[in-house]
Formats: structure tokens, C-alpha cells, sequence
């Protein structure tokens, strides 16, 4: 009984660190889209390169935020919870 | 004697590495257990844990300012050195950096900002030589963020605190609670964002490393005795990895770091009303000298 009560946890956390990544779409997308506008301002005016370069990193870097998030959580999820909840586990079935 | 202060400044990375090699036990296989506890100082509300990132940090700290004594030890007018044309290069790149998007009356923030910059930039890329990064402990960046918070307050008070205050109501007094929860997620999000990067390279690179050795055992594993156990696909490979997210990643997210920290200092700076402010004060002064002069002339 105990093994099963730990597998759920352990699967149960590294369910929710996949279903936790799938905030990484959205700054891809959002990013891919910066880039793109970046490129096709380069074109018109290659002068400002360097100008636009800057501007798209620095905007690349903010929109990263929200997956960083995720990865944050993801990462919690993968090496901290399942120790912590194991012993909470482990705590209950002690009393 | 400037070469003194570059060997103080290589020793002091050294000192890291000689500090974890003493300290941290060795380990087969893949372990992600973040920084270790070197020792635990005892006091008297909560123990105070000496971690690997502390250590390193300081480590990084000292190297950086051997590095910067090194720089500018024996500055000339004439007949100037490769190393005093790159001190040189450097404050001025800085200046400008912070005079463009900061304006003129943040340019005080050079130094300080080139120190996050070179802080951050030299932790995440003692990556490099084999030590713990330690911009990928949360406390620090969360440190670093925590420090440009009171400095972004500072400048948001300078106009008076009720202009502060007052600033939490904009546009609608009724999305005050929203304006006070994206206050705090200023330093929150770019702790987040500077630890997640390093943080994240660093994991994908053990895993990735680890995975290639497994795979090259796999591979390889109809050759002789040791010759088996060899991982040959780690050589080079994760090389490729580390440049990405060891000096490109590291580096662009101190530009980053350092970028934020001006804009958020100067954009959240009330201008307008700190010149009114300014003028006003001025203006009472003024008045106030007038009528001393006018009191001191009826009592003469």
C-alpha cells in the first residue's frame, strides 16, 4: 500500500511538472514573433542594426519570463516535492 | 606590481576551486542537489549556513576588484598601455550605456551598474572553470534584485512619499491592489528570470552529459575491458552546449540584469514632479533669503 501511495506522488509529480512546461509555447510563439519583426525591421533599414539587435534581446529576455516560470515550478516539482511530500507521507503513517 | 594584482586576481578563482575540492565530497554519477553547506555558524535566532554560492561569490568579488586594481594601476597621460586603453574603454562604454538610457541625471549609476554587470557576468561564467555558479542559487540574484527594489523606491520617493502613494491609484484608485502586487513582482520576476536561465543551462548540460556517457557505453560496449567504460561521446560535445549556456547565456542575461536595473531606476523616477518639487523649493528659498535681507536692513 505504501509503495502505491509513493508511486502516485512521484508520478503525480512528475505529471505535473510536464503539464507545468507547456507554458513554454507561449513565449516561443512570442518570441518567434519578436524575432521575426526584429528581422523584418533589419531589412528596411539595415543601418539600425544594432539598435533593433538590443531592443529585440532585451524584449526576448522579458517575454522569457512566463516559461521561466514554468520552468521554475517544473524544477520544484522534479527535485524538491517528491521528497518533501514522501516525507509528509511518511509522517501520517507514523501517527 | 600591477603583475601582483593579476596573480591575486587568478588566485582568488583558485581559491574557489582549491575551497570546493577540500570541501565537497567526491561523487560518481549525476547529483543536482543545488549548493553544498560548507559549514554552519552558530547564532542565536537562526543558524547561518556558509554555502558553496556565498563562498564563490566572494571569491568572484575579490577577483573582480584584483582585476579592476590590476586595470588601473599605473595610469599615464602619455605613451598609455593596452591595459590602461581597456580600463578606459570600459568606463566609457559604461558611461555612455547609462547616459542613452538612463539620462543625465542618473549618470552617477555607471559604477553601479558596471559592477552588477561584471558581478553577474563573471559568476555565471565561473561556470566555466568548474565551479558552482552562483547566480543559479536564487538567493543571490533574489539579493541582487532585492537591493535594486529599494533603489527603485528610492527614486519613486524622491518626488515626496504622497506623489508616491498617489501613484498607486493611476489610472483608477480601484486597481491599487493590482499596482501594489506588479511592485513587488519587479524584484521577484528578475531573480526569477537571472536564476532560471543560469540554472536551467546548468541542468540541461549535467543531463545531457550524463546521457551521452550512458549512450557511449551502449555504443561502445564491444571493445575490450575498460576501454568500454570510456565515455568517448562527452568529449567535445557538451563543449558546444557550454557555449551556449555557459558564456552566451550568462553573458546576455548580466546585459540583461543590467539593463533592467537602469530602466526600472530611471523609468520609474517622476521627472516632472521632482523638477516642480526642485523649483518650488528654490522659489521658497528665495523668498525666505528676500525677507532676511529686507528684516536685517530695517534693523540696521
Amino acid at each position: 500500500m505504501l509503495e502505491l501511495a509513493i508511486g502516485i506522488i512521484l508520478g503525480g509529480c512528475a505529471l505535473g511538472a510536464g503539464c507545468a512546461m507547456i507554458a513554454g509555447i507561449g513565449p516561443g510563439i512570442g518570441e518567434g514573433h519578436a524575432v521575426a519583426k526584429a528581422c523584418e525591421a533589419i531589412g528596411r533599414q539595415p543601418e539600425c542594426k544594432g539598435d533593433v539587435t538590443t531592443t529585440m534581446l532585451m524584449g526576448c529576455a522579458v517575454a522569457e519570463t512566463t516559461g521561466l516560470y514554468a520552468l521554475v515550478i517544473a524544477i520544484l516539482l522534479i527535485f524538491v516535492a517528491p521528497g518533501r511530500f514522501v516525507d509528509i507521507l511518511m509522517q501520517a503513517v507514523g501517527n | 606590481m600591477s603583475i601582483i594584482f593579476l596573480l591575486l586576481s587568478v588566485l582568488s578563482f583558485a581559491a574557489a576551486i582549491v575551497i570546493k575540492i577540500l570541501f565537497v565530497p567526491a561523487s560518481e554519477g549525476i547529483d543536482i542537489t543545488g549548493a553544498h553547506v560548507f559549514f554552519t555558524v552558530k547564532l542565536p535566532i537562526q543558524d547561518l549556513p556558509i554555502t558553496e554560492s556565498q563562498v564563490n561569490s566572494w571569491c568572484v568579488m575579490l577577483g573582480i576588484l584584483f582585476l579592476c586594481l590590476f586595470l588601473t594601476s599605473g595610469l599615464k597621460t602619455r605613451n598609455v598601455s593596452v591595459r590602461q586603453l581597456l580600463a578606459e574603454w570600459i568606463v566609457e562604454k559604461t558611461t555612455n550605456l547609462v547616459k542613452t538610457n538612463m539620462g543625465e541625471f542618473f549618470e552617477g549609476f555607471a559604477p553601479f551598474v558596471a559592477a552588477v554587470l561584471g558581478l553577474s557576468a563573471f559568476s555565471s561564467l565561473s561556470s566555466l572553470i568548474g565551479l558552482f555558479p552562483p547566480t543559479s542559487d536564487i538567493n543571490i540574484t533574489a539579493g541582487w534584485a532585492i537591493l535594486v527594489f529599494f533603489l527603485i523606491t528610492y527614486y519613486k520617493m524622491k518626488a515626496g512619499p504622497w506623489i508616491y502613494l498617489k501613484s498607486f491609484g493611476q489610472p483608477v484608485p480601484l486597481l491599487a491592489p493590482l499596482n501594489i502586487i506588479s511592485e513587488f513582482a519587479t524584484p521577484v520576476s528578475m531573480a526569477f528570470r537571472h536564476y532560471g536561465n543560469v540554472l536551467s543551462g546548468s541542468i540541461i548540460s549535467l543531463l545531457v552529459a550524463v546521457g551521452l556517457s550512458g549512450l557511449s557505453k551502449t555504443i561502445f560496449s564491444f571493445l575490450p575491458g575498460a576501454l568500454a567504460d570510456f565515455p568517448y561521446l562527452r568529449i567535445g560535445i557538451p563543449a558546444v552546449l557550454s557555449l551556449y549556456f555557459d558564456l552566451f547565456s550568462g553573458g546576455l542575461q548580466a546585459f540583461i540584469f543590467a539593463m533592467l536595473t537602469m530602466l526600472y531606476i530611471s523609468g520609474g523616477f517622476p521627472a516632472e514632479e521632482y523638477a516642480a518639487r526642485k523649483k518650488k523649493r528654490e522659489e521658497r528659498k528665495a523668498a525666505r533669503a528676500a525677507v532676511m535681507n529686507a528684516n536685517k536692513r530695517e534693523s540696521a
